[in-house]
């Protein structure tokens, strides 16, 4: 059986076989990062991509479609076009902050990597406290965010770093009690130990309509916590004109605007993980000719088909809801999302702890 | 792999940005133009500097935030036992989830939550 696993043993053990330790371990972690930076390269351009065709199948229009055939090109003549442009910095800014912003925020985004399980046995780094550790790292990018604020001097950037910093903070707790909820369940803090747990069902149909609630309440936090429409009021265009990266251009620009979208992938291939079992087929019960059927798809591809649905989800939102206000956008997060999900993770425990699911 | 990863994945995204910076810095080449470096409010010449206060409001959500984080972080180690330990762990939690409450409905009637 070919899997990923196999393949990394293999691999590790030629090495080891050929030459001593130091230099093993060297080149493993150069595999690593040329794999992630290859990964975000082509996550970067493929779901730009997808951002504007779902944009004009929405829109009843046709979207890029000169580049290339059916426009596939464009984003790549994109990205050239902003290598092309001057790394320009403005007279007031305060440099050492500027210059440092994208970098923190590039960083979180690709220290998150490290426990997404893509297949089975395909991880970077199998942690105990995966979920603990996505949690905590996502709340670093904050930091990069009201540095490029503040720094970029100009009134638009400050606003829109202050209230991308006070949006993407409250989001977090309800996001926080939306993964505990499956935490719960669980009881692990494992990523692998979550997507096995649900190898007679994912969770989102075992476990009634409480975890329906929790993923509801999940989808919508991390479409805010990602600054994304309708909750976009971190660079509401018509009121902001860029929000907090108003004063970059060209290549940092270009950073920001990618790890924005990463940041997309990682909290919808979490969400995919916690409610729809990540690399998991879609099994029943004790349906065991179907639970064959079903694993014959291999797992990398049931982990991005989920992924990429969920992202679908959060595009499909930027059409549909007119952007909230500041003060509508606090209140639907304290008063309402808080309040039920810390609720409804009391009653998923009740469920946990009585074995109601099935 | 094992946590020696973290710091190639470090090193993979400053290799990465770093990298279209310098590639960005040696295709093109700037101009000069005296307005060139001004911040840009809009074409607007600007007014004052935005060095200065900024509404209260952030920082009361963030005090809240505060609270309600250190919440979540105790609650993880519940998670994780909650379902082996059982109904004494639920009615802790309960304890200590009401005395928070009691404080959120404290701040939301002193006003701390309404925006303006």
């Amino acid at each position: 059986m070919l899997s990923f696993e196999n393949i990394s043993h293999g691999l590790h053990n030629w090495l080891s076989a050929i030459m001593s330790e130091t230099p093993v371990v060297l080149i493993e972690l150069t595999l690593v990062a040329l794999a992630a930076i290859t990964l975000f390269a082509a996550l970067g351009l493929i779901l730009v991509y997808m951002e504007r065709k779902v944009a004009a199948v929405i829109q009843i229009r046709k979207g890029p479609n000169r580049v290339g055939p059916m426009g596939i090109f464009q984003t790549a003549a994109d990205t050239l076009k902003l290598v092309m442009k001057e790394n320009f910095m403005p007279d007031s800014v305060d440099k050492f902050l500027y210059k440092l912003a994208p970098f923190v925020v590039m960083i979180t985004a690709m220290l998150i990597l490290a426990p997404m399980p893509f297949a089975q046995g395909f991880q970077i780094w199998n942690i105990n406290i995966g979920v603990f550790y996505v949690t905590a790292i996502s709340s670093i990018s904050v930091i990069g965010v009201l540095m490029a604020g503040w720094a970029s001097n100009n009134k638009y950037s400050l606003l829109g770093a202050m209230r991308s910093g006070a949006q993407i903070v409250s989001y977090e707790l309800s996001a926080g009690f939306a993964i505990l909820s499956i935490v719960a369940l669980t009881g692990s803090l494992n990523l692998n130990d979550i997507i096995l747990s649900q190898q007679d069902g994912w969770w989102i149909f075992k476990g009634h309509i409480p975890v329906w609630i929790a993923f509801v309440i999940f989808m919508i936090a991390v479409t805010a916590e990602t600054n994304r429409a309708p909750f976009d009021m971190a660079e509401a265009e018509s009121e902001l004109t860029g929000g907090f990266h108003t004063e970059y251009g060209g290549m940092r620009f270009a950073l920001f605007f990618l790890a924005e979208y990463i940041n997309i992938f990682i909290v919808c291939g979490i969400g995919a993980t916690l409610f729809f079992g990540g690399w998991m087929p879609f099994h029943i019960g004790h349906w065991e000719g179907f639970n064959h059927v079903m694993d014959y798809i291999p797992s990398s591809i049931w982990f991005f088909g989920k992924t990429f649905f969920l992202i679908f989800v959060i595009m499909w939102f930027r059409w549909t809801f007119p952007r909230l206000r500041i003060d509508q956008l606090l209140n639907l997060e304290w008063k309402y999302l808080l309040p039920i999900s810390l609720f409804n993770l009391l009653l998923i425990t009740v469920i946990a702890i009585k074995g109601w699911h099935f | 792999m094992g946590s020696g990863s973290l710091i190639s994945l470090i090193l993979a995204a400053v290799a990465f940005s770093a990298g279209g910076l310098a590639v960005a810095k040696f295709l093109t080449k700037g101009s000069t133009n005296s307005q060139k470096g001004q911040t840009y409010e809009c074409g607007v010449p600007t007014s004052g500097s935005p060095w200065n206060q900024f509404h209260v409001g952030y920082y009361l959500f963030a005090l809240i935030f505060l609270i309600f984080d250190v919440e979540l972080v105790f609650m993880y180690p519940w998670a994780v036992v909650v379902k082996k330990v059982g109904m004494p762990a639920l009615f802790e939690i309960l304890v200590f989830v009401f005395i928070l409450f009691m404080g959120f409905l404290y701040a939301h009637k002193k006003g701390a939550l309404k925006w303006m």
